[in-house]
């Protein structure tokens, strides 16, 4: 476990940055992690954010597949909106666990 | 007289109606199993079929013979599961359970991805998850004459997710022995960020790839199959080339799943981790390809997890509370040509690491090390399954959780 300042804060994150402690998060410490990627946050971005962290918090997994049947977004545009590795890039600005997709 | 019934007979049914016929009471209960087909297939050999390795004997044989007398085996297609009247409509009658466990494994479904059951399926397009698609493979394998072939996962999770990368390994090896290793390009790709399915195997085991040449492409969502251009396309509309395409479509659970209501997704079973019992409904208990734990998809892991589920349901009928104990541990082969294997040893939690397996030290297997002992303990594993796995007899000295004896943790995790 690391600290890292974000927002002015010190946020527990792991050695690939993702938040450890979901409390942790809130709208500002989200722009800051975006901007770090290069990401301005949109409308789109947030229905994204809040999307993703409602399907963490039931304990149901991420994966490319489910964002095509979420109806929030189709997959092109998840990658037009977080490029170079979608799901990794979102989950890391929603405060969520990287997915696991080592099984 | 209570019943108990088991859906499906691949490894995992197979197993647990031999566990079962041996610990519940024969007068108070009946244990009935139903399978839509009369063979029962060595998956782990369909990676060898093509490759003439193993012929089609080695990998089929009739599945009742492994099914204890005592056991009512039916063989017809499973519809569906009325959870609420604890009922299964088979095609043609309806079976009534106290407990039913399920264990109808997952299969490809190719139709999921766009172009993939286009005009080149089964002519340059294959797959060797399946038994009439191994021997297809085989046969066009037999006579091709070398060109681009593309190892393809298309998304996770798959069943022994280690598969298609010993695929690239033995094409690697066929091609050699066959004289025409310089006449074939192999590129390997696939959905995650590694070639290997766990970041501490990357880090070990990546100069395998160099050594073999085999080119990789990470991060790949495949969006269509470009039948025209003989190219897989991704959502960001990188084309990567084939003359030969050698599949693993998105894996699922059966669709009596989903037409029952008890899938997600992809039709795999929401399922309790460590006690194998279905979220929704407490007297369905879930084993093997079928749940959603997050354990690997394996043979070996539906071994492990028969041991716990066999106590559970004991503990069940008693009227006891079920053990939390299955950890997901899974003990996988990875065969890297050349005679050569790996053994690798892993849980939900521990990653895979270096050392001896299964005795601290002595071994004989090593772990994430490439030996030709552990090529012939994967050869062994066709005997073994055969002959112990199916009928449930525990593999000497190998537990259902995992030890953590014997071994070395000490490969970190690339930082990025
Ligand atoms: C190419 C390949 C290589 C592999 N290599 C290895 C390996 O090296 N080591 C390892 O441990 N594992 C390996 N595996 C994985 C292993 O084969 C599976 O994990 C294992 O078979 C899972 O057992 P199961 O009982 O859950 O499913 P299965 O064995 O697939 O059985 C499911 C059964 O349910 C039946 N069924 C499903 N739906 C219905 C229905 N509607 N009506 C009637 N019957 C139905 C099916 O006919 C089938 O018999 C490999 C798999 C493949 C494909």
């Amino acid at each position: 476990m690391m600290k890292k300042i974000i927002a002015k804060r010190e946020i527990d994150v792991n050695e690939e940055g993702y938040l450890i402690d979901f409390k942790q998060w809130d709208r500002e410490v989200c722009e800051c992690i975006a901007d770090e990627c290069d990401i301005v946050m949109t409308e789109k971005h947030w229905e994204v954010v809040e999307y993703l962290q409602d399907k963490h918090h039931k304990e149901e997994p991420l994966s490319i597949r489910g964002i095509k049947k979420s109806g929030v977004i189709n997959i092109k545009e998840f990658y037009h909106l977080f490029p170079g590795g979608p799901l990794k890039k979102s989950t890391l600005i929603a405060g969520i666990p990287k997915p696991k997709s080592c099984i | 007289m209570k019943n108990l019934l088991i859906l499906g007979a691949g490894t995992a049914g197979t197993m647990m109606a031999n566990h079962l016929d041996n610990k519940l009471p024969k007068k108070d209960w009946q244990i009935t199993i139903v399978d839509q087909y009369k063979t029962h297939y060595y998956q782990p050999g369909f990676l060898f079929l093509p490759f003439d390795t193993y012929t089609e004997d080695q990998v089929k044989k009739e599945g009742k013979k492994f099914i204890p007398n005592g056991v009512n085996y039916i063989q017809k297609k499973i519809d569906r599961i009325f959870p609420e009247s604890n009922q299964v409509k088979l095609e043609d009658e309806t079976l009534d359970y106290d407990i039913l466990i399920v264990a109808t494994g997952s299969k490809i479904a190719p139709d999921e991805t766009d172009g993939l059951r286009g005009p080149l399926w089964r002519k340059d397009i294959f797959d060797f998850y399946t038994y009439e698609g191994a021997l297809a493979l085989r046969n066009k394998l037999r006579d091709w004459e070398g060109g681009k072939l593309v190892v393809h996962i298309t998304e996770m999770p798959i069943k022994c997710p280690v598969a298609p990368l010993e695929f690239a390994f033995l094409a690697d090896s066929y091609f050699k022995k066959k004289g025409m290793r310089d006449k074939v390009e192999i590129t390997y790709v696939t959905p995650l960020d590694g070639a290997f399915t766990k970041p501490t195997c990357t880090k070990a085991l990546n100069y395998l790839l160099e050594e073999k040449q085999i080119k990789i492409e990470t991060d790949f969502a495949i969006m269509e199959v470009d039948n025209k251009k003989k190219a897989i396309v991704d959502y960001i509309d990188k084309e990567i080339p084939f003359d030969l395409l050698v599949t693993v479509p998105t894996n699922m659970g059966d669709e009596a799943i989903e037409r029952s209501g008890l899938g997600d997704d992809l039709n795999f079973i929401p399922t309790h981790k460590h006690t194998l019992q279905c979220k929704a409904h407490d007297n369905i208990f879930v084993i093997g390809d079928a749940t959603n734990v997050p354990a690997s998809k394996a043979g070996s892991v539906a071994h492990f997890q028969a041991e716990t589920l066999t106590d559970n349901i004991i503990l069940y009928t008693k009227g006891f509370k079920l053990k939390q104990e299955f950890d997901g541990h899974a003990n996988c082969f990875i065969e890297t040509g050349e005679n050569k294997a790996l053994l690798i040893d892993f849980n939900y939690e521990q990653e895979p690491v270096h050392g001896t397996f299964p005795f601290a030290k002595i071994g004989p297997l090593k772990l994430l090390k490439e030996s030709i002992f552990n090529h012939w303990g994967k050869l062994a594993f066709r005997w073994i399954y055969w002959n112990m796995l199916l009928r449930g007899i525990s593999i000497p000295f190998v537990g259902r959780n995992m030890s953590f004896k014997g071994k070395i943790f000490d490969i970190k995790t690339d930082n990025k």
